[in-house]
């Protein structure tokens, strides 16, 4: 399944996806997002602070990871220790924008996607969850877990 | 198999949405088997049970007339034995309404059609305390689902909005009751998410809850729109719910972390 989203998305080559007046365009290369959504480069302190919190990022809801302050953290996926030595920041971009691209089956939540949704909470409605300038901060941060070694 | 039918059954394959399997039976569990040693025995003893004083509050509501009928529940169902293996069948499908029912809408009939008195509003205290004790009845009897022809529908409907992906964060139920049960999400143990055992005492709401308030937390959690709180939604994801649950004993008035 995943292999194929894969096939398609390099078939289609570039991807476009700005629905909602708040998404920036961005172009999906491959299995990544080569250019930064802002233009500018994410900051990883903000990053690390938004994958730790439980309202913004819910990052560990599911994944564990090099948190030592964080005493609850999920088993739903992997571990995001080494993430950075996993995958080029474009394919973190593309991982964090909206992993279904990837995977449709994934529970990974697109964190920069506002369509496809259905019986979304007023509140949320055309909101991604994350906003371009945090998802960069995010990715800058993943980039920087380069020690695979599990908590 | 002719080559016909043959392509149509791969078709019916294709085109069948790719729902998330079900847990077979024999490893169906209460939420209760992952509950610490302490919480466990809070719900096995009466008396350390919280929930108890909702079932002493329902049993004496049973007992007392009510409405321009003045009459009880008692004056019409006796005595509590009545209610034996009640909730374990419920919701089941009312075919003079046409419609499903659960118990707490069950209770407001019998208070409106019987004892001419107003219902209940949902998540009082009234209700809680006497949906409690009628559910108190059936502690210990297997989950028996409404088989009836008109229960199907609902049971379907309820499936249905079990395995759709809802909300800010595109879950289903499914994903996490089904497909990741036992992991845990956060610092919180995913249970099958059974309905064995509502309405319970949850020590995080320090309060007796209902069925509906519980789908009404995981589906803020989805960041999902809720329906209304007399919505049918819910009663098929209760019907649902029942009929994945067959067979396990009802636990009412449980304890939940
Ligand atoms: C509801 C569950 C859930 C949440 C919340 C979630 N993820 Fe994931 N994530 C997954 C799963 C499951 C995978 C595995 C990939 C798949 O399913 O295809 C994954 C994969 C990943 C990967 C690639 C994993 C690897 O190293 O191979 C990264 C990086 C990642 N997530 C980062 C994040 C970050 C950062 C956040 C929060 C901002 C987050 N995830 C929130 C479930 C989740
Ligand atoms: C992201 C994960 C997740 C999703 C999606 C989810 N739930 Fe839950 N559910 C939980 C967790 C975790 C609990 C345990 C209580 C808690 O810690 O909040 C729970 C508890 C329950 C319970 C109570 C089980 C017991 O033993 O008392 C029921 C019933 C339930 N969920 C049904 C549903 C239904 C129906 C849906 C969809 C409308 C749903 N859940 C969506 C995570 C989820």
């Amino acid at each position: 399944m995943a292999r194929a989203a894969l096939i398609v998305a390099l078939v289609a080559g570039v991807a476009c996806a700005a629905h909602a007046d708040e998404l920036n365009v961005f172009v999906v290369e491959n299995d990544g997002i080569p250019a930064s959504l802002t233009g500018a480069s994410g900051d990883a302190t903000r990053g690390r602070a938004i994958v730790v919190d439980r309202q913004t990022g819910l990052c560990l809801l599911c994944h564990a990871g090099p948190f030592p302050e964080s005493r609850f953290q999920g088993n739903l996926a992997p571990d995001l220790a080494g993430a950075g030595a996993r995958w080029s920041e474009a394919q973190l971009r593309l991982r964090m924008v909206d992993a279904r691209r990837l995977n449709p089956d994934t529970i990974m939540p697109a964190y920069y996607r506002v369509d496809g949704l259905s019986n979304v909470a007023r509140a949320y409605i055309g909101k991604p969850i994350l906003n371009a300038a945090q998802i960069e901060d995010v990715v800058a941060f993943l980039a920087t877990l380069k020690d695979t070694k599990a908590r | 198999m002719t080559g016909r039918v043959f392509i149509a059954a791969v078709l019916a394959a294709l085109l069948a949405p790719a729902l998330a399997d079900e847990i077979p039976r024999a490893q169906r569990r209460s939420g209760y088997d992952a509950m610490s040693p302490q919480t466990r025995a809070m719900q096995d003893n009466e008396s350390e049970n919280p929930a108890t004083l909702w079932v002493l509050d329902g049993e004496a509501s049973w007992r007392k007339p009510e409405g321009e009928a003045n009459k009880s529940c008692a004056d019409c169902h006796g005595d509590a034995s009545s209610m034996k293996g009640v909730a374990a069948r419920y919701p089941r499908f009312d075919a003079a309404r046409g419609k499903p029912v659960d118990i707490e809408q069950q209770i407001n009939i019998c208070r409106v059609e019987r004892q001419k008195a107003t219902p209940f509003a949902y998540e009082s205290h009234e209700l809680l305390a006497m949906t409690a004790f009628v559910a108190r009845q059936s502690r210990g009897m297997p989950i028996l689902p409404d088989k009836a022809a008109g229960a199907a529908k609902t049971v379907a409907e309820g499936q249905r909005l079990f395995t759709q992906r809802r909300g800010q964060l595109d879950l289903s139920c499914a994903q996490c009751h089904d497909d990741n049960w036992g992991r845990s999400l956060g610092g919180a143990s995913i249970p099958q998410g059974q309905p064995n055992g509502y309405p319970l005492y949850r020590l995080e709401w320090q309060s007796v809850g209902s069925m509906r308030r519980r789908l009404r937390n995981c589906l803020s959690g989805m960041r999902a729109e809720l329906w209304p709180v007399d919505a049918p939604e819910y009663v098929a994801l209760e019907m649902y719910l029942m009929a994945r649950a067959e067979g396990l004993r009802m636990e009412s008035p449980a304890v939940r972390p």
